[in-house]
């Protein structure tokens, strides 16, 4: 802080600030349909990153479509929904292939999906090739917005928090709000009596997981705008995503969103402060040292037995 | 040759020995046919050389991480060698490839390694990317005295009888570098920012050492961000505040992309900032986008715009093999040079035995590298010039500066 004027010091602050809030929206969105997957069904999906990676695929293959035809401007919303159906589409069918076969034998679950997902990146690979690959982004997502001539904020960051908004309150609305949500923590708490009382759980097991699925699809193609896409790429994200649902107590979207918010935070004021990785290590010992003393997570809540 | 003469020879071995020594002396023609090279001559090994062929090992990873960045080298030596067969092989032996892969998984490295050495025998073994696998295959090849071809700009700090580096070492890289943005750009303040691991750590060491005792600068901050780290706000930050002249960047894979996207959306682009990187080829382009590198520079050795007649064949040659959208680093070129290096070696040596090809090959001058001349020291390492490239929107560079020939240092003075 000695010898940096006062203005570039409140500038930074602002800057900084937002890197935070820009890496909880990352974090969030990377860990909300894990939250709905494993808090809700208690199946831990390793191949949550490769539906990222299927959403980020599905936006690179659309840009290259709308480079085409040049609408470039345009594409990227339908490029988000496109994301949206083709991982729920697929996560459906792993659901009914593979996930409801195991869902009495949750350490199963861990080594199928985690199969699934070394699979799902050789797939990737073949088909579109072990080079990474960028979208071709629409000119106002890129550079920077700036209030005044010395603070600039990204605009994909922005954008990335914009979305991050509008999928939590879509899955508020919907889990707590609509028939299914309902339906779905009906299952959660007491399978046999929702059962019972006329729910189809299989079904909703099914909606549920390709949700999980299909927001990680959104999630993938949010990233476009941060990093490239690699058919590895969803390993990146993976363990970031556990340790946000797991810190913020698996069966509570608060707790997601509460434990995205103080991970953000800690780890980027850390790193400004230290050096990169050493921001990245105390981040973490300080979450090993809460989960320690607190095992269920910030935010404890019953899971289905 | 027949298979009676053959086992005649082995019989004799004592005698052939000499033989081979004599006749290695006097055949250093490229047009050599395998009648003139006795098997039992040129193989005193016991290595996969019949009168018709040779096998050799191509060893990257086709799976896993290091994917993204080993096909490049995988096609480049696939190519080398197909030229190297069209032309009438080595010794009048069509070269056969036996292709592994290392999995980006060190140990991985190590295993198949001394598959290709004690099982398949193999006369050469083109491969390893990373410095890590590098190291895990160095114990192998020693033991088994294998001969590796070794692609990739590195750290240094290394030197075997076994292995051949065809890639920089570090100062090759880095030193002109530096000088010439402190002579062009006035650069009197550095940030280094890296990957965290040995590569990084310790170009940035020497880049240190060079800045602060050399060119009379201040490096100002110095960085490394974990492996696959794709968040880049807060060093960014940083960055903006300390205002430093140039940014000198070593990270690598999909951080790389993550930090030029996330760069140029905080507002740092060429226009205000002069940045400097050792990790960003041609390939690395494709993912990071030409548009968040425009007006950046890159230090290496070879681009794919270098114009020379070598190269311009070289490209046209690489693209009809592996299709007009492929693009060519520096490590792709070092790749397709090791297959021609050790083609020359033999043929000097005029035997397979590895022994003898490694006492062969240093001092031989490569007049048709696509990145022009180059001339193999004897530490091993070759004998290169370092470039300066400008990136333009396009994925390819504009070469602004090239350097004389520089002698390789592994192990500099004053660096450590």
């Amino acid at each position: 802080m000695f010898g940096y004027s006062m203005a570039d010091i409140g500038n930074i602050v602002v800057m900084q600030g937002f890197s935070g809030l820009s890496l909880f929206s990352v974090l969030l969105l990377m860990a909300l349909g894990l939250a709905i997957i494993f808090g809700q069904m208690g199946v831990i999906n390793m191949a949550h990153g490769e539906f990222m990676t299927i959403g980020a695929y599905t936006t690179v293959f659309l840009s290259k479509l709308a480079v085409k035809y040049d609408i470039v401007n345009y594409y990227f919303v339908f490029a988000i929904i496109a994301a949206f159906i083709i991982a729920f589409a697929i996560g459906y069918l792993v659901e009914f292939v593979l996930i409801r076969h195991l869902y009495k034998r949750p350490l199963d679950t861990l080594l199928a999906t985690w199969g699934l997902s070394l699979v799902m990146q050789q797939i990737f690979r073949s088909t579109f090739g072990a080079k990474e690959v960028s979208a071709e982004l629409p000119q106002w997502l890129l550079g920077a917005f700036q209030p005044t001539s010395d603070i600039e904020i990204p605009i994909n960051g922005v954008f990335v928090m914009g979305l991050a908004a509008v999928v939590t309150f879509g899955v508020f609305l919907f889990m707590f709000r609509s028939r299914w949500g309902l339906n779905v923590r009906a299952t959660v708490q007491n399978r046999v009596m929702a059962g019972a009382v006329g729910i189809n759980t299989k079904k909703v097991d099914r909606v549920t997981f390709a949700l999980g699925c299909g927001i990680a699809g959104v999630a993938g193609a949010a990233f476009t705008t941060i990093a490239s896409t690699g058919p590895t790429t969803g390993s990146l994200y993976i363990v970031d995503s556990f340790m946000v649902v797991v810190f913020g107590g698996a069966a509570s979207l608060m707790g997601t969103i509460a434990s995205a918010f103080g991970i953000a935070q800690a780890q980027s004021i850390l790193q400004f402060f230290m050096t990169s990785s050493m921001g990245k290590v105390t981040t973490l010992l300080v979450i090993v040292l809460i989960l320690m003393m607190k095992p269920e997570g910030l935010f404890a809540a019953k899971v289905r037995k | 040759m027949s298979k009676y003469d053959r086992r005649q020879f082995m019989k004799t071995a004592g005698a052939v020995v000499g033989a081979s020594l004599a006749l290695g002396m006097s055949a250093g023609v490229s047009n050599a046919f395998a009648a003139d090279f006795a098997t039992a001559k040129v193989n005193t090994t016991k290595l996969a050389v019949t009168d018709k062929t040779v096998k050799v090992g191509i060893l990257h990873s086709s799976t896993g991480t290091m994917a993204i960045s080993e096909t490049g080298s995988i096609q480049a030596e696939k190519l080398a060698i197909a030229q190297i067969n069209a032309s009438g092989g080595i010794l009048g032996r069509k070269i056969e490839i036996i292709q592994e892969d290392g999995a980006s998984d060190w140990p991985t490295f190590a295993e198949k390694s001394k598959k290709l050495l004690e099982n398949d025998h193999t006369a050469a073994v083109f491969g390893c990317w990373t410095s890590a696998s590098r190291k895990a295959a160095l114990p192998v090849f020693e033991k088994d005295n294998g001969l590796l071809f070794y692609p990739t700009f590195y750290e240094g700090l290394e030197q075997s009888k076994n292995v051949f580096y065809t890639g920089q070492e570090a100062t090759q890289q880095i030193l002109a570098g530096l000088d010439w943005v402190a002579k062009e750009k006035k650069a009197k303040t550095y940030y280094l920012i890296g990957s965290d691991y040995i590569w990084p750590r310790t170009s940035m060491k020497i880049a240190r050492k060079h800045i602060e005792q050399h060119l009379g600068g201040k490096v100002v901050g110095e960085e490394y961000v974990a492996l696959g780290d794709t968040q880049f706000g807060s060093v960014i930050n940083k960055i903006k505040l300390k205002k430093p002249d140039v940014i000198y960047a070593a990270v690598v894979g999909g951080s790389n992309v993550a930090w030029f996207k996330q760069l140029n959306a905080a507002g740092i682009n060429s226009k205000k900032q002069t940045l400097l990187t050792i990790s960003v080829t041609e390939d690395e382009v494709l993912g990071i986008g030409g548009e968040n590198l425009e007006g950046f520079y890159s230090a290496m050795k070879y681009f794919q715009s270098v114009k020379n007649p070598n190269n311009e064949k070289f490209v046209a040659d690489f693209k009809k093999m592996w299709g007009p959208k492929s693009v060519i680093g520096d490590v792709t070129q070092a790749a397709y040079l090791g297959p021609w290096l050790w083609k020359a070696a033999v043929e000097r040596a005029g035997s397979f035995d590895v022994d003898k090809v490694v006492v062969a090959l240093p001092g031989y001058e490569m007049k048709t590298a696509p990145e022009g001349y180059v001339k193999v020291d004897p530490n091993h390492h070759l004998w290169s010039k370092a470039r300066i490239g400008k990136w333009r929107a396009d994925g390819q560079v504009d070469v602004v500066y090239e350097s004389p020939l520089i002698k390789p240092d592994p192990f500099p003075k004053g660096y450590q």
